[in-house]
């Protein structure tokens, strides 16, 4: 396990340094369609790693520069999920009775909707949101599942010794939450966020490969395999390099995920489908 | 003489992790004969429940029977058989019961299946056949109702109800021995009473022999014919169990009697033997038991005391039995600490 | 679940079925509320023929009540949509409901025909990794798993198709049955014809599913394995494998119902992709070609009825785990 993660954060480190520092390592610029012609969707070779696509630009330069928009994206989002989604959790879990009920009601109707359904119905019906709003959105319909695990936490803890020693020494309620609990609720947080990374990856790829997600002439990986989807035939590795390295990400990100929950509690150590979905 | 039923010898099981070995069974030793009970006693951490599950080559790694040990059954060497022979042996003719029966059962099969299935794997018995045998069997343990009672989860069950389902289980191919580990330990006082009368009644009409493992010496004066107390993964006292409670040799077993609750004590005060079992990945030098025993000498740092022979039929393993002088010199009798309770 | 041990079994059908109607409507009002506060109306961006004239907007837009105060629009809207009626599909040319009807058996049957696989697969695996848990087997699966887990389902869908139909042209590359021929074969090539249709994507959405239930299966069955009642099926003389298949896998099956229930906006969203990329004509087939063509009440009609779906099928789920575990099963 410790070996994994000592891989997976290795490979994540990489990914992060190389789209870090994309204008110095990447052969081409990622836009430039030098020769739209004679340089048309020519097969990887030695000058063109990754081969070139339709526009003659060059794929692994491209997938350098799109690595920032994945992962920036997915970082971001990710980032915004957790805060709602520990935020919403914490409250419900903490004021319990009525409220709490209500909450959680909220939740499970979320989480019944496939997320991806969801996303397609809002970005079809803002037809091509500028990135941010893009990314708040992502955030915005990703923390259901968090919030469901850190309200039952929230509400274990909240009976507790120490809890109630500092409700009895005069503690507020804010203060207790943030002072006493929720660090404490922290290992999950950081999970959900591995896996929450991972997890939005992919999902952004599938939208931006429906041609709803980034916008041109920003690139993500995802919006490169669907450059080259209608020829995947004739020119597969356009679709092909960028389909890896978002396997790779999503691997080293479960991995990782995977190896942290097992070190903060050794007897959970299956991912559910649900968990990573919502 | 004729054989025994099962012949124990030298069986050590150790538990490897990485350069750690724990000697969870040291060497023990002892007979079975045909349609005798045989308690073996001894706290939790003795060794006792690893020997009952070595027996039927239960051991899962890093578990591993060490090569010098012997463990004879009807003539045959269990250690050398293959697995699929082994597999004829078990629940077949040796039945194993345990002591905790709600988690011993299966709770997604009913009681019915789960006794079927022995008789289905052993036999050629037909689907219905095998069914039929399960409802006698329940029959038998003195469940009432037992037809219904087949077709019900264990969950619908009370505790007693699915010790009796083990019983019936273990039994329905009248196997030659039955191993009892701590059969009655999670039950109602009352309840333990009726389970050690079936098991005596069901042992007469079957035939066949039984091995007790238990911490309970209260159990084994009702039901043992002979007696073998593990300490330390070692056998420290081996004797008749008339023998055995009139005489007991090693301090260990005194300290055990001792620490038998009585009727004419007061029952809230329950005597412990001080200390606990050490752990099996550093057995002490010498006697396993010296820093418990209030007769330790120097002896007992330097030198392994073997098993003495000291009376007929009757062994034990304490340097008392060649030099029993000491046992009269001036100590605190066997310094048993009285707790508020347990 | 507790509770649900002291209700019948038919008081846990009503409540769930209720939950799952307030489900529905929760997700119709999110719909709605979209609908609502996305930059202009369905006539705005849909009827950008600059034939249909402005006065012409605003007879459709009074035809389908958008003039009205908002509340009424809601009321409205649900009703509409509890009596099945989504409106008219204007890239189509037919009714809402329509569409989905030829749309939603399409996506069922693949669907449908990838959770077996998936299951089937997925759990078998994961009883020959937790057979020998650490071995070589149990690792090399076990990364097989991962690797399929972390995949796009687009991209595998792609790559499938690459593979399968372009490389070796095994399968046809894309549709539910042959364009021209299908309507000259005879009942046995028509089945053929379809089955070879189905294969790809089939299997592909199976391999994404498959690969998380064997993920979650094996992690079920190993914490099931060092429970008391294994250990007395062993000493039952029971083989290793009747120990695994019949006592280990029918305890650890039971949480894998519930995964059942979860996983199907997972198979659904998954079904999205690989209908796009096989141009297989299912709900999100029909949905994305909403989306392309700004068909407003298509894309709204096939969310609610894909969340409607999703639901049913976690509330069925949901009845299959109170009947598989006998500890909650009524008396």
């Amino acid at each position: 396990m410790v070996r994994h993660a000592g891989i997976a954060s290795g490979v994540i480190a990489v990914i992060v340094v190389v789209a870090l520092l994309a204008p110095w390592v990447a052969p081409y610029d990622p836009i430039a369609q030098p020769d739209i012609i004679g340089l048309k969707n020519l097969a990887p070779s030695f000058s063109h790693p990754f081969g070139t696509d339709s526009f003659s630009r060059d794929v692994l330069s491209r997938c350098i520069y799109g690595a920032r928009i994945s992962l920036s994206v997915a970082a971001l989002a990710t980032a915004i999920a957790i805060t709602l989604g520990t935020l919403y959790g914490a409250i419900a879990g903490y004021v319990g009775g009525a409220v709490d009920a209500v909450l959680m009601r909220i939740v499970d109707a979320a989480l019944s909707i496939p997320r991806v359904l969801l996303l397609i119905a809002i970005l079809a019906l803002w037809n091509g949101l500028p990135l941010w709003l893009l990314i708040v959105v992502l955030g915005a319909t990703g923390w259901f599942g968090l919030s469901r695990m850190v309200r039952a936490q929230v509400l274990s803890m909240r009976e507790l010794d120490f809890v109630a020693a500092a409700r009895a020494l005069g503690a507020s309620g804010p203060r207790i939450l943030f002072r006493h609990i929720l660090p404490n609720v922290l290992p999950t947080i950081i999970v959900a966020a591995t896996l929450g990374v991972g997890h939005v990856i992919i999902l952004e790829a599938g939208l931006s490969y429906l041609g709803l997600g980034v916008q041109p002439p920003s690139a993500s990986w995802g919006s490169i395999i669907q450059d080259g989807a209608d020829q995947i035939g004739a020119a597969w590795w356009i679709s092909l390099f960028p389909g890896l390295l978002i396997v790779t990400t999503a691997i080293a990100c479960n991995a990782l995920g995977d190896a942290l929950r097992a070190a903060f509690d050794p007897r959970e150590n299956a991912v559910t489908m649900a968990e990573l979905d919502s | 003489m004729t054989d025994p039923l099962l012949s124990v010898s030298d069986l050590r099981t150790y538990f490897h992790d990485g350069e750690v070995v724990a000697r969870a069974v040291d060497g023990v030793s002892f007979d079975v004969a045909e349609g005798e009970t045989v308690a073996v006693v001894g706290e939790s951490g003795s060794g006792k429940s690893v020997t009952a599950l070595s027996i039927l080559r239960l051991i899962r790694p890093p578990g591993r029977i060490e090569t010098a040990s012997s463990i004879r059954f009807q003539g045959r060497e269990l250690l050398q058989l293959s697995d699929g022979e082994m597999r004829t042996i078990r629940g077949n003719r040796i039945a194993m019961i345990f002591q905790e029966p709600m988690s011993a059962l299966n709770p997604v099969l009913t009681v019915g299946e789960q006794i079927a299935e022995v008789v289905r794997v052993h036999t050629d018995a037909s689907r219905h056949d095998a069914w039929e045998r399960a409802v006698e069997m329940l029959a038998l343990t003195g469940i009432s109702a037992p037809r219904e009672r087949a077709s019900e989860y264990p969950h619908q069950l009370s505790g007693g109800m699915r010790q009796r389902v083990m019983i019936a289980m273990a039994l329905v191919l009248k196997p030659a021995l039955l191993i009892a580990d701590e059969p009655t330990t999670a039950l109602d006082v009352t309840i333990q009473a009726q389970i050690l009368e079936l098991l005596q009644r069901l042992q007469e009409q079957l035939g066949m022999a039984v091995l007790l493992i238990t911490h309970d010496l209260g159990v084994v004066a009702e039901v043992a014919d002979r007696v073998v107390v593990m300490y330390g993964g070692e056998v420290v006292e081996r004797a008749t169990m008339t023998e055995l409670f009139e005489a007991p040799q090693h301090p260990y077993t005194e300290g055990l009697m001792s620490a038998m609750p009585r009727l004419d004590r007061d029952a809230e005060r329950l005597v412990t033997i001080p200390g606990v079992v050490p752990p099996s990945t550093a057995w002490p030098s010498g006697c396993r038991f010296r820093d418990r025993c209030s007769y330790a000498w120097d002896r007992c740092a330097t030198e392994h005391p073997p098993l003495y022979p000291v009376g007929d039929e009757h062994e034990s393993r304490c340097h008392l039995a060649v030099e029993p002088l000491r046992r009269s010199e001036s100590h605190t009798p066997l310094t048993v600490r009285v707790g508020a309770d347990s | 679940m507790e509770l649900a041990g002291r209700r019948s079994v038919v008081g846990t059908v009503v409540s769930r079925l209720l939950q799952a109607i307030i489900v529905v409507a929760i997700v119709t009002t999110i719909v709605f509320v979209l609908i609502h506060i996305a930059p202009g109306d369905p006539f705005t961006s849909a009827m950008d023929n600059p034939n249909v004239t402005e006065a012409m907007r605003a007879r459709w837009r009074a035809m389908y009540g958008l003039d009205q105060p908002l509340l009424e629009q809601y009321v409205r809207y649900l009703s509409n949509v509890a009596r099945g009626n989504f409106g008219w599909s204007f890239s189509m040319h037919r009714p809402v409901i329509d569409v989905l009807k030829d749309a939603l058996p399409n996506t069922l049957l693949l669907a449908g025909t990838a959770l077996v696989l998936g299951f089937a697969g997925g759990i078998g695996l994961a009883v020959i990794q937790a057979t020998r848990p650490g071995s070589r087997t149990d690792r090399t699966l076990g990364a097989g798993s991962m690797f399929f887990y972390a995949m796009p389902d687009f991209w595998l869908a792609l790559m499938m198709m690459l593979i399968f139909a372009y490389w070796l042209p095994w399968f046809p590359v894309a549709g539910a049955v042959d364009p021209v021929m299908h309507e000259y074969m005879g009942p046995l090539a028509a089945l053929a014809d379809r089955l070879k249709h189905l294969a790809l994507p089939a299997i592909t959405l199976a391999l994404l599913s498959g690969a998380a239930v064997a993920r979650y299966q094996r992690a079920e069955l190993l914490r099931v394995l060092p429970d008391d009642f294994v250990r007395t099926a062993r000493a039952k003389g029971l083989s290793e494998r009747r120990v695994m298949w019949v006592h280990v896998l029918r305890n650890a099956l039971i949480p894998t119902i519930s995964l059942l229930g979860l996983s199907l906006p997972v198979l659904f969203t998954g079904a999205v992709f690989i209908e796009r990329v096989f141009a297989w004509p299912g709900m999100g087939w029909v949905i994305l070609n909403g989306v392309a063509t700004r068909d407003y009440p298509l894309v709204t009609a096939g969310v609610i009825v894909a969340a409607a779906t999703v639901t049913l099928g976690s509330l069925g789920a949901d009845l299959l785990y109170s009947v598989a575990d006998p500890r909650i099963r009524g008396r």
